[in-house]
């Protein structure tokens, strides 16, 4: 996984509550085998007609939101499936970083998996994000993961919380399944207690 | 020593880790795995040079790509892309030497209705999968939930899941239920006061005389739905009618064993005074048949009721229920049983199960579907399939006019042949009305199989309470 670096984006507003993630990645492009090339499908349904067209009216299809790499959510971001194609298909797009007033709990896990951060904030700041966020080509935001800190375009600090151990692993770009098999031996004998304690399973 | 939630003494039991943080390696006893959200973690194992730790606790099954049309193990039934997912896990499952139940296996069905089925899914456990659908297992008070696919490799490789512990929250069901009230209706009504994120953080405990009286069919139901509130997993403390549906399963301890997990499985409840960080309550008798009437399961009526209209709500929520009933196509102040139906579907991992066809056949005796209504029942796992044709109910259903299909997740989510077209109108037994999710601008009515049969008869969302 990536290191997550300090960096300045294009934040796009996307107030809608509850977007769920077959809205995020609908079904039919969950029948890949990849994690990759998702990034043309993310939204797919609001942003682009049947037809294949892009919906001139949809935020990420507007030319100063192109290159958009913060999101300013709505309640609820990523509500719904565990599909991780939608963190796959938001990196894919460029997205390291949601904020939002609360994400559903599997969404949330599943970002920090693929090097992305999701932020909760209380809804004032979120509002204030919003407003920020809806600049357009002025709606450059900072997020300093270290610090944990983004500053807006109009130079205001905003501090979050994270996880310090996962901030940790964003960081320094660790992967999960190597540090927990550093714990190999804690495994074992909880297996030999449980296989005593509980032999049925 | 202070007492305890039930969801503190599963936890307690599977905790082989925990670091100073309060992060815990959280052990766990079942890993169920379908073709959608696990190839690329299979993939990943391959790369690092992993095995599987242990395939005898892993059960895979094929679901949410399979037709449910006869001829179905010819796989040039499917498109290529779902071809190459159910070949993936094919041979994942035979390399990594994991349980398997392939398409043509009567066994085979949706993995949370599978998992019950053959005994792999018991009280006490730690039961994950790829599917957020996972918590339908709590009903054996087990904790259950969904997984992502990075996750499911970190299972595959290590047989734990870093976890940080969720908060408790208990929602009671008191007292008895009205007549043609069902398990969907709960949990319905549930979402319906609690949005769909007043779980998020939670594992919720279902308690309640009410809850008492539902069957395992029933409590799964419930629990099924705990992810659409935004729980992490739903609970229910096992009783005899968990023994009762447990016993004599392929995989279900037997003899002494049997004795001695039923022992533990009596010290599965929350102690008296246990704390609870969050407590809903809701009387049995308050609760009606109930309906979606937007894209969300926390836009939930009583079918008595009439279309809501933005003004009736705060915040955020007005332009979200703007936009649903744009989608939705529907008026403020119509009454919910004027909304005319096109489509009917009874299956999923929600209410796919025998109790489930059981109580829409006795709707559909010597009953016909409405003309020009597109009817399909999917049976939730081959074995569900024989014994609801042993019973003669697929006989009804066909009577009827109902379409008979082979097991799979089918219109729930539409991965497979089985969609709603553009416009088209469902009334269906599954667990979200989310846009887009049954078809591409389909439009779903969550209800229970009852009022799903009633309203195929009648062409309407339909109050069974009326219904003749």
């Amino acid at each position: 996984m990536n290191k997550f670096e300090t960096f300045t984006g294009i934040a796009a507003p996307m107030p809608l509550v509850n977007i769920d993630t077959d809205m995020i990645i609908p079904k039919q492009f969950l029948k890949t085998i990849k994690r990759s090339g998702l990034g043309v499908h993310a939204f797919d349904e609001m942003r682009y007609d049947r037809q294949g067209g892009e919906n001139p009216d949809f935020v990420l299809n507007k030319p100063a939101y192109r290159e958009t790499s913060i999101l300013v959510a709505g309640d609820n971001f990523g509500c719904g499936s565990s599909r991780e194609h939608a963190p796959w298909a938001l990196a894919d797009f460029g997205i390291k970083v949601v904020v939002s007033t609360s994400f559903a709990d599997i969404f949330f896990n599943n970002c920090f998996k693929n090097g992305m951060l999701p932020i909760v904030l209380p809804q004032e700041q979120v509002d204030l994000l919003m407003t920020d966020s809806e600049r357009g080509e002025n709606a450059r935001m900072t997020v300093d993961l270290e610090a944990q800190e983004i500053t807006t375009s109009d130079g205001d600090v905003i501090k979050f919380d994270v996880d310090p151990f996962r901030k940790h692993c964003l960081l320094n770009g660790l992967d999960d399944i190597g540090l927990t098999l550093e714990k190999a031996e804690s495994i074992q004998t909880f297996e030999t207690e449980a296989a005593q304690a509980r032999p049925w399973v | 020593m202070s007492p305890k939630t039930l969801y503190d003494k599963i936890w307690d039991a599977h905790v082989a880790h925990e670091a100073d943080d309060g992060t815990c390696l959280l052990y766990i006893d079942r890993h169920l795995v379908h073709e959608v959200t696990s190839p690329q973690a299979f993939e990943g194992l391959r790369l690092a040079g992993r095995k599987v730790h242990a395939p005898d606790k892993t059960i895979a099954v094929p679901d949410h790509n399979v037709p449910t049309t006869a001829g179905r193990d010819n796989p040039d039934q499917m498109p290529e892309d779902s071809r190459i997912q159910v070949a993936a896990l094919d041979t994942n499952a035979r390399e990594f030497g994991v349980h398997y139940y392939p398409v043509n296996d009567i066994r085979q069905g949706i993995v949370h209705i599978v998992g019950p089925e053959q005994g792999w899914t018991l009280p006490g456990m730690t039961v994950v999968c790829g599917d957020s659908h996972t918590a339908t297992h709590g009903a054996f008070g087990a904790l259950a939930h969904g997984i992502g696919t990075s996750e499911v490799e970190h299972v595959l490789a290590t047989q734990t899941l870093i976890q940080k512990k969720s908060k408790n929250m208990k929602v009671e069901i008191t007292g008895k239920l009205s007549p043609g009230v069902t398990a969907k209706d709960i949990v319905l009504t549930i979402i319906g006061e609690t949005g769909t994120g007043g779980g998020t953080g939670y594992v919720i405990e279902y308690c309640g005389e009410a809850i008492r009286d539902l069957s395992m069919e029933g409590r799964m139901t419930i629990c099924n739905m705990a992810i659409e509130g935004g729980a992490r997993a739903g609970l229910i403390a096992p009783d005899e009618t968990t023994y009762a549906y447990v016993k004599g399963r392929p995989h279900a301890p037997k003899g002494a064993q049997w004795e001695a997990a039923v022992n533990w499985w009596k010290t599965l409840y929350s102690d008296d005074g246990a704390h609870f960080d969050k407590v809903l309550t809701i009387r049995g008798e308050d609760i009606a048949p109930t309906v979606t009437w937007g894209t969300s399961p926390e836009d939930a009526l009583p079918i008595t009721a009439n279309v809501p209209s933005p003004e009736d709500f705060n915040g955020g929520k007005v332009d979200a229920a703007r936009r649903a009933l744009d989608y939705m196509g529907l008026t403020p102040g119509m009454k919910l049983t004027d909304i005319e139906i096109d489509t009917v579907f009874i299956g999923s991992c929600t209410n796919g199960r025998i109790e489930d066809l059981r109580a829409a056949a006795e709707v559909l005796k010597g009953k016909r579907v409405k003309d020009g209504m597109r009817a399909m029942v999917v049976p939730g796992s081959g074995l569900v399939r024989a014994q609801a044709e042993e019973e003669g109910l697929a006989e009804i259903f066909t009577d009827a006019g109902f379409e008979w299909r082979l097991a799979g997740c089918s219109m729930c989510l539409a991965m497979n042949p089985d969609q709603l077209s553009e416009g088209e109108r469902c009334a269906s037994t599954s667990n979200r009305n989310f846009e887009g999710r049954q078809g591409y601008k389909g439009r779903t009515h969550l209800v229970s199989p009852a009022m799903a049969a009633a309203a195929a008869v009648t062409g309407k969302l339909t109050d069974i309470r009326d219904f003749q």
